[in-house]
């Protein structure tokens, strides 16, 4: 579904930084693929090449067989749901019009529109009678995660790009957003693409897991294949320092 | 498209802004001006009832310029055709001769042939008295001291307090020059407005200021003219200046206005102000009376001026005057309205472009900046000899204009500046399209401070906007300088009070708006 073919970023300037080097990479449809490494790694500049918020220098990416440069930009990113770390949502629109907005642009009839919001709310367990007419200032931090993911999936996207999503959240509602995501997960069957810092989290979420570092891919594997049969040095000292201290 | 849209509507609004008095006549008319002082405007009365008695041509007023380099530059500009004039100013303020000129006659005729070689405007014959500077001092203190000469002042210029005007103040035939041909060294010198001077003198806090040979105020307050013994001050003998162009357009003016000649002695211009400034008479008024005695006239009706008395109380008088208070306020908040609207369709578009090109952000803020700095007075100064402007509304728009510009720019820049980076970010990778990105995130949540430049402004305007009555662009300005002029408070505050009031009414709505189209929660 995404596939990554010798992709490589360079971010010009007076002193040139290569943040992707080279990277090949396949997500098959309906499996979550975890993209994971220290900061600094280039796993965040990948994710915004799906959808074109930064343009690879070199090789190419692919969605659904075409390469993402051939689709007009607002179609493609409208094709995938994103969701960014804090929400990102729209601090002067209630619940219902964040989660409703793309829907609205789209021209959908108002009632369609509602009723779409609602189903979305109750898929990510929020009541509408409740939560609809909020303000997100009004939402603790897992609530508004929740709205920043039902607003994701409004217009149904074959893909979903999450950047961090859980990443500012405590653990206990981190938990339990890793419960609603591995549920929804279950139920709407995706393909998704997660970036995130946490291995553990890389470990319960994803069907596959890839390490970057230095802005290439290191391992790409189940969560089995990073425990039983690192690839270097570099990945079972990463598996054991952040294991180790996520249960320390 | 939405951009030519918006020049279209300030196109729209420029043409709606009228050029002040349109002739509807076939004939073109001659525009009498004056500065912004009594006897200027008494003068500017008589030329304009002679010309409407005596010729066919229409005549037009614009009676209340600022001061000798805005009339001038009007002047010039064609914006007005004539008006009264003294050889010493054009000596010194306009043609900046430095040497000071001794004999009445000879400068007269240097004057005048330098105005036709350089500007196209001639001298007509003198009025036939001169209003030189004059030292006035406090009755009581002269006779405590002795003095009848400047020269004597030099004794006691440690102990000497003096209130001059601006104009004399900062002038080298005025207090420069005075100070040095006598040597005067005052302990404490200030500029203050010359109505005001009068009133400092009276109650004591100045016992020196400029005055006027013909000066009406004279005869009101208890002050002695010093005798000017070395000769410093220059002749001041007062013609009415015209362009050579109205004169070939209208060649009956010269044989006409010519009858004013040597009409005027010194004396009967003192009376002329005193009427005005001392017993309430209008300008029209006090011109007529002399045109009267004169025989000038050809039989018209005498008219009679709208001046209240100044016997009524101040609330009696306030109530007199709403009618007018509120046609001058309607006036004002129009111009104050269109000004604001414009620098609206310019500074916010302008406000969000910088945002995309930050290079040129520091550049242009600054240079709106500088903008601001200028003294108001002298911004709408530059205006009058602008092709298209001149005297009247639309150079008072054009300058309230870029004073408005620096708050709505500032705060549109720095409001879309404020917009949470992640809920851009979102928005853009949700695949909103850059100008719905624009309007339904980033404007919605910048519009509180977008709302607060243009709170800023519009008050900020208001203010300005009571100088444009310098410029003939009318408002609540008029009642104040006419009242700085007659030195009557209760003229002054028929201005002051609904400016005050305007002001606080005006940003009170504004705040209404505001919360009208940012509803909390917005940032």
């Amino acid at each position: 579904m995404i596939r990554f073919e010798h992709v490589r970023k360079v971010f010009d300037g007076d002193d040139p930084v290569v943040a992707v080097d080279g990277v090949d990479l396949e997500v098959a449809e309906g499996e979550t693929v975890c993209l994971i490494g220290t900061s600094g790694s280039g796993k965040t500049t990948v994710l915004k090449m799906v959808n074109r918020l930064l343009e690879p220098s070199a090789g190419r990416v692919l969605v659904g067989g075409r390469d993402v440069r051939d689709v007009d930009v607002i179609r493609l990113r409208r094709a995938m749901g994103y969701v960014i770390q804090r929400g990102g949502l729209f601090p002067h629109l209630d619940v219902a019009r964040n989660v409703g907005l793309l829907c609205e642009l789209e021209g959908w009839r108002r009632e369609r529109v509602e009723r779409r919001v609602a189903e979305l709310l109750e898929l990510v367990g929020l009541p509408p009678a409740e939560y609809a007419r909020r303000r997100p200032r009004e939402l603790s931090g897992g609530q508004q995660q929740r709205v920043g993911i039902a607003r994701a999936l409004a217009l149904d996207p074959g893909v979903v790009l999450m950047d961090e999503p859980f990443g500012a959240l405590d653990p206990i509602t981190r938990a339990q957003l890793h419960e609603e995501f591995l549920r929804l997960e279950e139920k709407v069957r995706k393909t998704v693409l997660l970036v995130t810092h946490d291995l553990a989290e890389a470990f319960e979420l994803g069907d596959r897991i890839a390490l970057m570092d230095g802005g290439r891919l290191v391992q790409v594997g189940t969560a089995a294949d990073f425990r039983e049969r690192p690839a270097s040095s570099f990945v079972s000292d990463f598996v054991g320092r952040h294991l180790g201290s996520a249960h320390a | 498209m939405r951009e030519s849209a918006a020049w279209g509507v300030v196109v729209a609004w420029l043409a709606a802004v009228p050029l002040a008095g349109e002739p509807l006549a076939a004939q073109e008319p001659v525009v009498v001006g004056s500065k912004a002082f009594t006897e200027g405007r008494v003068l500017a009365e008589v030329l304009a009832q002679l010309i409407e008695a005596r010729t066919e041509v229409p005549v037009e007023r614009r009676t209340n310029v600022g001061g000798t380099m805005l009339v001038h530059a009007a002047l010039v500009a064609g914006e007005i055709d004539l008006y009264a004039e003294y050889t010493g100013t054009g000596w010194s303020s306009v043609l900046k001769r430095e040497e000071t000129p001794r004999d009445p006659l000879r400068t007269f005729l240097l004057v005048k042939r330098e105005y036709e070689k350089r500007f196209g405007v001639t001298w007509l014959e003198p009025f036939g008295f001169s209003n030189s500077y004059a030292v006035a001092m406090l009755e009581t203190t002269a006779a405590e001291l002795g003095v009848t000469r400047i020269s004597d002042l030099a004794a006691h210029g440690g102990r000497l307090r003096a209130g001059w005007s601006h104009e004399f103040l900062n002038r080298e035939d005025g207090f420069q020059g005075l100070a040095a041909a006598y040597g005067l060294a005052i302990a404490d010198n200030r500029g203050m407005e010359h109505g005001l001077a009068y009133q400092a003198i009276r109650s004591g806090r100045v016992d020196l200021t400029d005055a006027y040979t013909t000066d009406g105020m004279l005869l009101r307050f208890p002050v002695r003219l010093l005798e000017d013994d070395r000769r410093f001050f220059p002749p001041y003998d007062c013609a009415p200046v015209v362009r050579l162009a109205a004169l070939e357009r209208h060649p009956e003016l010269r044989e006409v206005l010519g009858e004013l000649a040597y009409t005027l002695p010194a004396r009967r211009m003192q009376r002329l102000n005193y009427a005005v400034e001392e017993e309430g008479r209008s300008y029209a008024e006090a011109a007529r009376s002399f045109l009267e005695e004169e025989g000038l006239l050809a039989g018209d009706e005498p008219r009679r001026g709208g001046m209240a008395r100044r016997d009524a109380g101040f609330a009696a008088f306030m109530v007199a005057r709403l009618p007018a208070t509120a046609a001058l306020t309607l006036r004002h908040l129009w111009l104050t309205a269109v000004a604001v609207v414009l620098a609206i369709l310019v500074a916010v578009p302008a406000g969000i472009a910088l945002t995309r090109r930050q290079a040129l952000a520091g550049p242009v803020l600054g240079a709106a900046g500088v903008l601001q700095t200028i003294p108001s007075l002298a911004l709408l100064a530059f205006m009058i000899p602008l092709p298209g402007l001149g005297l009247g509304a639309r150079s008072a728009v054009t300058a309230l204009f870029l004073y408005a510009l620096l708050p709505i720019l500032r705060n549109t820049y720095a409001g879309i500046r404020e917009v949470d980076a992640d809920a851009v970010e979102a928005a853009r990778g949700m695949g909103l399209y850059d100008r719905q990105i624009l309007w339904r995130i980033e404007l919605p949540l910048a519009m509180r401070t977008i709302m607060a430049g243009v709170r800023t402004s519009a008050v900020i305007s208001i203010g300005v906007a009571t100088l444009a009555a310098f410029i003939g662009a009318g408002g609540l300005g008029d009642p104040i300088i006419t009242g700085l002029q007659l030195n009557d408070a209760r003229l002054i505050l028929s201005g002051a009070i609904p400016a005050a009031l305007l002001a606080v009414v005006v940003d009170f709505v504004l705040g209404r708006v505001e919360r009208a189209l940012a509803p909390a929660g917005g940032s």
